[in-house]
């Protein structure tokens, strides 16, 4: 049994997402997978995901993982990384395919013609690093208290254990078109503006997914890979 | 606010890192792996490598360099040189690569990056442009290292490449690349106004002001820059702080 099952469904490089796990948790095995079985075994998954939506769509389910993927998604702990953040929800409007239907939403595309406050040409992909604005939720059960390892105390009352140990308006490194837009808004656990608020991270029970990308986020990121990788949701 | 990026670009060669004016006199600059080391604790938002190998014998120094930084360095690597089939795109993604920078084989086979972006999405795939000024307010797309002229247009070859599925434009100037004098800002600004996606602009920084000057004359959304870098002149951390001064938002 793997301690983490990093899903393989043929789409973009996930060496980076493999090396920064080993980084962070260098005595933990990290698989990088494409096997239902491993993904079921594995104590814990990261789904990462890069290129288009509908495209990871139909390779997830060439590749018979779906199911893999909604089961981990509700009884262990999980990681979603870009286009395995929004795979998580109903529906894209790229490509106007279905989601996997984990959580209730939408993914959409930034506006053409984005200016910032100065009136420069805002750029899609929203590509570089941005800051993410944790959003304090209520506590829920699911948010388990800081237990030892010096944590607590570095994250605010309310905000998610995964942020622990990084700062508020820390930077991350994203690379997008799209992004999500929940339904729920108690999933809600970070935003990044461009130039408007978008949301950048939800968490759910066992669940927890990003739209930037840890494993290129240097020190930020890193910190959020180990919070994960120590995650023992209730 | 998102960040302006600084990227530090290492041109590599027989597995050192080494600058020079238009490929002669080059000057070595140290190994590849500590020098990635280096610009990642000064804070650099992103590393470019270029492999300039002349012989193809020599390709495979480069995978072992990639690999050895990608297991080291948390930010985003770009490879680019001799790349010229979806093969070459897949293994340098495997050996750590998180873009491949495509140049003249983009001008020799189009579909090269429509096809790259398709298979491995346009976040990974950097179209690399030389251009040359023709006349005022043109700018021809040259290759080879610059060595080759196309007949192309750089503003209408950039649209172009962005509608195959670039991500990103890595755009030098052939005249003013290694002259230290900065960046062309007419042709940065040329070609970031016609596109959506982003522009880093490259070819003659020699100090600090050229890099603002870059994004705030020439509006592109990251700079590159190499021997004010790799020769002790400036930190990468030095250029950020000089930059938020002036009022670009940096990642400090």
């Amino acid at each position: 049994m793997v301690d983490i099952a990093v899903v393989d469904y043929g789409m973009g490089n996930l060496r980076s997402v493999q090396q920064a796990l080993r980084k962070v948790a260098p005595n933990t095995s990290v698989s990088v997978t494409d096997d239902a079985k491993i993904i079921a075994g594995a104590k814990r998954v990261v789904f990462p995901g890069q290129g288009a939506m509908p495209d990871c769509m139909r390779e997830l389910d060439a590749r018979g993982l779906r199911q893999a993927v909604l089961d981990a998604a509700q009884n262990k702990p999980f990681f979603g990384i870009c286009i395995g953040l929004q795979m998580l929800f109903d529906h894209s409007a790229e490509g106007d395919v279905p989601g996997l239907g984990i959580l209730s939403g939408e993914v959409v595309r930034f506006a053409s013609e984005l200016k910032d406050a100065q009136g420069n040409k805002l750029k899609v992909p929203h590509m570089g690093w941005n800051r993410v604005q944790r959003i304090n939720q209520p506590p829920q059960a699911t948010i388990t208290p800081s237990s030892g390892g010096g944590g607590l105390g570095s994250g605010s009352i309310g905000a998610h254990i995964l942020w622990n140990g990084i700062d508020q308006n820390s930077r991350f490194y994203f690379v997008h078109s799209y992004y999500v837009r929940p339904h729920d808004e108690s999933v809600v656990q970070a935003t990044s503006d461009y130039p408007q608020p978008f949301v950048c991270a939800v968490a759910r029970d066992n669940l927890f997914a990003v739209q930037f990308h840890p494993e290129k986020s240097a020190a930020a990121g890193l910190r959020l890979l180990q919070n994960f990788v120590n995650w023992n949701p209730v | 606010m998102l960040a302006k990026r600084i990227i530090p670009c290492l041109d590599v060669t027989a597995g050192r890192v080494v600058k020079g004016v238009s490929f002669v006199e080059l000057r070595d600059a140290g190994d590849p792996v500590e020098i990635a080391r280096r610009y990642d604790d000064q804070g650099a938002d992103e590393l470019t490598f270029l492999d300039i190998t002349a012989s193809s014998d020599d390709r495979g120094i480069i995978f072992r360099i990639i690999e050895q930084v990608a297991e080291q360095v948390f930010i985003p690597l770009t490879v680019g040189g001799g790349v010229r089939e979806v093969q070459d795109v897949r293994n340098l993604l495997n050996a750590g690569a998180d873009k491949v920078s495509i140049n003249t084989s983009a001008v020799l086979n189009p579909q090269l990056v429509a096809d790259a972006a398709g298979r491995y999405g346009s976040q990974c795939i950097v179209v690399a442009i030389d251009a040359k000024q023709v006349a005022p307010g043109k700018w021809e797309v040259f290759t080879h290292g610059g060595r080759k002229a196309t007949g192309l247009d750089a503003v209408e070859w950039a649209k172009k490449m962005q509608s195959l599925g670039a991500g990103e434009i890595l755009l030098t100037s052939m005249d003013k690349d290694g002259q230290m004098s900065g960046f062309d800002l007419a042709l940065t600004r040329a070609v970031t106004n016609a596109l959506e996606i982003p522009v880093i602009a490259s070819g003659g920084v020699g100090n600090l002001q050229h890099l603002a000057d870059g994004v705030i004359l020439g509006g592109a959304d990251a700079v590159l820059a190499a021997s004010i870098f790799h020769f002790g002149e400036y930190t990468v951390q030095q250029a950020k702080q000089f930059m938020a001064v002036q009022g670009i938002e940096v990642r400090l």
